[in-house]
């Protein structure tokens, strides 16, 4: 291992954040810290997790999208921010792609993903 | 007050996630060995600076000038050498090594090094140009430099035309990078954005020429040898400090086991008084009472 990644394993260790499993297709639930003028509150944001970048690395980063008052929202969060608070799986979906960027055009009926019937969680170190 | 800068490699980027939300892109700059090899005095060479040298290079590779060298200032073969002019109380030993210490987080720094090359470049890469157009009768010529010039009036192209050309590989400085972070113990210095160069390339650091020397920079520098000397100060301090206590816990312990033995007897006293005077134990309670928390102590 290099300095790089080895300075990088550290700092995820330092920041001791538990992130659930979860990948493209499922619908997570952000919770995200806002500061308003000297108090920080924690604002949710739910919707579906269209794409995830970086594997596991300081860098790794998450997209999630979501139709808000009709107009498609997405939002890329940073997996390791120390601005978020927690991450929730809601549901599970079945997909058969790593990026979803086909639900950007579509609607309603086909915007819709199955549920994954038989999620298995993680197991031993992989967890 | 100029004071020397530092041979450093370049290992990566990578980025820092603080405890406000924010997150600081960050190049790690390693020190590897950093040692004086030589002093440049006025007398000898009309100027005052240090020769450092950085990383590790096999005997067998050095040329048997630069071993005489290194062997003069007896430190083990450097695969760079840089020198920094310094100021003449600031001159350091030879043989001393500069540890990370040097900067401290929050300080401005300049950093060199030897940028990418990128080769033969084009005049819109190398020179920002903006090319023609796409369309409007251009053909095959989009991204050319366009005109180089006047007519038979001068007839010739001005001399520093900037056209296309070799870009990159060359010395460049990055003026006033701030260091997030520094780690003695394995050399790094943690600077917030880019630094000029590839991954594993040597750079050099200096403080910042156009920000005012901060107050608390360590002169002549952060040596390996200073911070020892202060650990085994304040280790032995620590010993002495804790030989102290050790000392002041036994005295204690031996006053308290002679007040003890004191009350023990007296209280042993006062019981044969008491059979003497078959009276009912009045005084041992008290008694009892004062020995607990003198043994505490």
């Amino acid at each position: 291992m290099n300095l790089i990644a080895q300075l990088e394993a550290e700092q995820i260790k330092e920041l001791g954040k538990t992130i659930p499993d979860f990948k493209a297709g499922d619908t997570i639930r952000v919770g995200y810290k806002v500061t308003e003028g000297t108090r920080t509150r924690v604002q949710n944001y739910e919707g579906v997790c269209i794409s995830r970048k970086g594997g596991s690395g300081i860098g790794a980063s998450f997209t999630v999208r979501k139709i808000s008052f009709g107009e498609g929202v997405e939002r890329v969060f940073p997996l390791y921010s120390t601005n978020i608070d927690s991450i929730e799986v809601v549901r599970r979906g079945k997909v058969r792609r790593a990026k979803l960027y086909y639900l950007r055009d579509r609607r309603g009926k086909s915007a819709r993903i199955a549920e994954k019937s038989n999620y298995r969680p993680l197991s031993g170190d992989q967890a | 007050m100029l004071r020397t800068g530092v041979i450093a490699k370049k290992l990566g980027m990578t980025r820092l996630f603080l405890e406000d939300g924010r997150q600081v892109p960050v190049t790690v700059l390693q020190l590897d060995g950093l040692q004086v090899v030589a002093q440049r005095t006025v007398e000898r060479d009309g100027y005052t600076a240090v020769q450092l040298g950085a990383g590790a290079a096999k005997a067998k590779r050095t040329t048997a000038a630069m071993r005489g060298h290194f062997a003069k200032a007896s430190v083990a073969p450097k695969r760079k050498i840089a020198e920094f002019r310094v100021a003449e109380e600031n001159l350091i030993n030879v043989g001393e090594e500069i540890t990370a210490d040097h900067y401290f987080a929050g300080q401005y720094v300049d950093i060199a090094g030897t940028s990418i090359g990128k080769g033969f470049a084009g005049a819109m890469k190398r020179h920002n140009f903006g090319g023609l157009r796409a369309s409007h009768g251009v053909s095959i010529s989009h991204r050319s430099h366009g005109s180089t010039g006047q007519c038979q009036d001068p007839g010739k192209v001005f001399k520093g035309k900037k056209m296309a050309g070799h870009l990159g590989a060359v010395r460049v400085t990055t003026q006033n990078l701030q260091v997030v972070k520094t780690d003695a113990e394995r050399g790094l210095i943690m600077v917030k954005g880019s630094v000029p160069g590839s991954k594993g390339g040597w750079v050099t650091i200096k403080d910042a020429v156009k920000k005012p020397t901060p107050e608390n920079v360590i002169y002549p520098a952060a040596l390996k040898s200073a911070a020892e000397e202060a650990r085994r100060l304040a280790e032995e301090a620590a010993a002495k400090a804790a030989a102290e206590e050790e000392a002041a816990r036994e005295e204690a312990a031996r006053l308290a086991a002679e007040q003890e033995a004191a009350a023990l007897a007296e209280a042993e006293a006062s019981i044969e008084s008491d059979k003497e005077a078959a009276d009912p134990n009045a005084e041992e309670p008290p008694l009892n009472d004062d020995a607990a928390p003198e043994g505490d102590k």
